[in-house]
């Protein structure tokens, strides 16, 4: 099946990547053919951009899983308040003394004005809490995506109808209105607005509004999908066999549609990211003292940011631009390496 | 075209009556009392009972909502604060301002940012995008798709606050962003939102630049457009009359969605040059627990971009000729 021009491409890059071996045994291995998603990872392991945005962008997550061995490492916390601690090292204002924004070998990335914050351990953890919930988010979506885009397409008939119908509705909404104004009251579901709100109640309900207004595109992609497997022969002879829809789901439609999932979600994620940081920018998301990305936006945005030291804008602004433009490109090539046929 | 017309206002129609059942229901139907939000940390049961009476949630859930509907579309006259006429979204709780008036109100700083948004990031997108087009594969190619990339890539609350304290707080070049009426005086009018749009359209620009981009190359290879040349028309006829009419569909179809998304408010532009329009209307409406308010701009934006879905489907009509509304 496999043309024998494929099969020279995929071996010299076996050969590339320093898997020696004796040419006649590969020869062999080279016969057995590959699966689409080994032919996937070889294209997608030449796509020079592609692999070195996947090491950024691993990057990020190994810092976000890695923040609080870093930051022992590191000897600081993102919690203790320098501007207290350490008041020689603040005029009166509360801005660091010494220039670009109190960048020294002992504050590697300086100090945050007002309360004085270490920047550096500051945004390893803001990064941490904003992938987490990112990641859970795309993992809820993804989950309800499936359930609903796959029932939907292989079901057909009434749920289809449904489901498509509740899909409709949902993208009328506007998303990001819809968050700021249901997030206080998700929030008022756990606790009394007496109370102190406590972090894992807004990190539940930042992940509960966004999933909510989230799955609707992967769920109306793979009911496309699924909508035209169901009439291919390989279902119709699983279906003639005798086989549950719940295991042709399982076994026949789901294996097919991986490709859609990795690449939509892989296009989500950022968009998730974003989303929960200019909720935490706009003070309705993550509060101080939980270190979150875009709540370090709002600090950045304050006057006395603005007036007196700039500096201290560009960590968190930087390090989102960097990983957003990695994650974009990850996404273009994961695209372009399941389907070659797109050209960009 | 009527009929499409007519047909689809009213699919919008069910769409907005659902959403203010959704919405109502989010608000006023949880378990948790909405009385205590605005009670605050001072509360006793006396205020709770008479806040309760006052706002009419002593009711059922689906009496109250008929209320709504009542008020909406009749009006009424049984508040407090005074008579309510027709759209009525009932009184804000905070300011116990009308909270249509209050709409109306804020309309025009949102319009004039909108429209003055949209007008810059359609010249700088499209100019870059048919630039890069036309000198496909050249050092002006790639520097617009790679700086497309990353200006796509930034977000107003980084762009937004950088913006204002280069050019106000630092370099003092410009004054705050405000806004003030056109017909009181258009010259600060635009120098009260020149930032805002320039920051805006910086990064709506980036998508129209590829989106130019990439259906212009598409259309350029289309077999018509190699015909036109073959026969000797010159390549900016071309160009310009048979390859960008070509690729306008999907231009149209974003252009469409953002202008009706930011016109139901831009919420944090506004709220990052601390612009009174809609979106900074919500984000206080909800810092103050105030539903009516919040109810009113949530109905009020999903109508915008119901709205601007079918004139987006009209307007293929226009550009394209082979497309038939029914």
């Amino acid at each position: 099946m496999t043309s024998p021009i494929d099969v020279e491409g995929g071996g010299t890059s076996v050969l590339v990547d320093g898997t020696p071996g004796p040419d006649a045994k590969s020869e062999a291995a080279k016969l057995e053919g590959r699966s689409p998603g080994q032919l996937m990872w070889l294209r997608f392991k030449r796509d020079r951009t592609g692999v070195i945005s996947a090491y950024v962008v691993g990057f990020f997550f190994l810092v976000g899983l890695l923040a609080p061995l870093i930051a022992k490492l590191y000897g600081k916390n993102p919690y203790t308040v320098y501007a207290d601690e350490r008041p020689e090292l603040f005029d009166s204002a509360g801005v660091p003394l010494q220039p670009n924004g109190g960048i020294s070998s002992e504050f590697w990335f300086g100090l945050e004005p007002g309360n004085g914050y270490d920047v550096f351990t500051k945004l390893l953890y803001g990064i941490r809490t904003s992938l987490m919930i990112s990641v859970a988010v795309t993992i809820a979506t993804v989950v309800t995506g499936i359930l609903l885009g796959v029932a939907a397409g292989y079901l057909g008939g009434r749920s289809d109808f449904l489901i498509s119908r509740v899909i409709d509705f949902l993208l009328a909404f506007p998303a990001q209105l819809f968050f700021i104004a249901s997030m206080p009251v998700v929030v008022s579901l756990f606790v009394s607005p007496r109370d102190e709100t406590p972090t894992y109640v807004r990190v539940v309900a930042l992940i509960a509004v966004q999933w909510f207004l989230g799955w609707m595109s992967l769920a109306r992609i793979l009911r496309g999908t699924s909508l035209s497997l169901r009439e291919r022969e390989f279902i119709e002879a699983a279906r003639v066999s005798g086989a549950t829809p719940w295991r042709i789901i399982r076994k026949e439609i789901l294996p097919n549609v991986v490709t859609p999932i990795l690449v939509q979600s892989t296009y989500m994620l950022p968009g998730f990211v974003t989303a929960e940081a200019g909720l935490s920018y706009l003070g309705i998301g993550i509060v101080e003292p939980t270190p979150d990305w875009g709540q370090m936006f709002s600090k950045a945005s304050t006057e006395l940011v603005m007036q007196n030291d700039i500096t201290y804008m560009f960590f968190p602004g930087i390090s989102m631009i960097i990983f957003i433009v990695a994650f974009n490109l990850l996404g273009d090539s994961v695209r372009d390496a399941f389907d070659p046929k797109t050209a960009r | 075209m009527l009929r499409f017309l007519v047909r689809r206002s009213l699919g919008a129609v069910v769409i907005l009556f659902l959403l203010s059942i959704v919405t109502f229901l989010l608000f006023f139907g949880m378990p948790r009392d909405p009385a205590l939000l605005i009670c605050g940390k001072t509360c006793n049961p006396q205020s709770l009972a008479n806040i309760h009476h006052v706002l009419g949630l002593d009711k059922s859930i689906p009496e109250q909502y008929a209320i709504f509907l009542h008020n909406l579309f009749l009006g009424s006259n049984g508040f407090a604060q005074g008579p309510c006429p027709a759209p009525c979204f009932g009184y804000s709780y905070h300011t116990n301002d009308q909270v249509w008036a209050t709409l109306m109100d804020r309309l025009p700083t949102t319009v004039s940012l909108t429209l003055g948004g949209a007008f810059f990031f359609l010249l700088i997108g499209l100019g870059t995008g048919l630039m890069a087009a036309w000198k496909r594969g050249t050092l002006i190619d790639k520097s617009a798709t790679a700086g497309s990339m990353v200006l796509g890539s930034m977000q107003i609350y980084f762009l937004g606050p950088l913006a204002l304290a280069v050019l106000v707080y630092q370099t003092h070049w410009f004054s705050k962003p405000a806004y003030n009426e056109f017909t009181a005086n258009p010259i600060t009018w635009f120098t009260g939102l020149i930032i805002p749009w320039l920051v805006l359209s910086t990064i709506f620009a980036a998508q129209y630049t590829r989106m130019a981009r990439s259906s212009m190359i598409e259309q350029l290879q289309e077999e018509h457009v190699r015909t036109a040349r073959a026969k000797g028309m010159s390549r900016r006829y071309v160009f310009f009359r048979y390859a960008w009419r070509g690729s306008l569909i999907p231009i149209v179809t974003i252009f469409g969605i953002d202008l009706g998304s930011l016109l139901g408010g831009a919420i944090i532009t506004e709220y990052t040059f601390g612009l009174p329009g809609l979106g900074q209307l919500a984000v206080q409406s909800v810092f103050f627990s105030d539903l009516p308010l919040l109810l009113g701009v949530m109905l009020f934006s999903a109508a915008m971009i119901l709205l601007f879905n079918i004139i987006v489907d009209a307007a293929y009509a226009f550009i394209d000729p082979r497309v038939r509304l029914s």
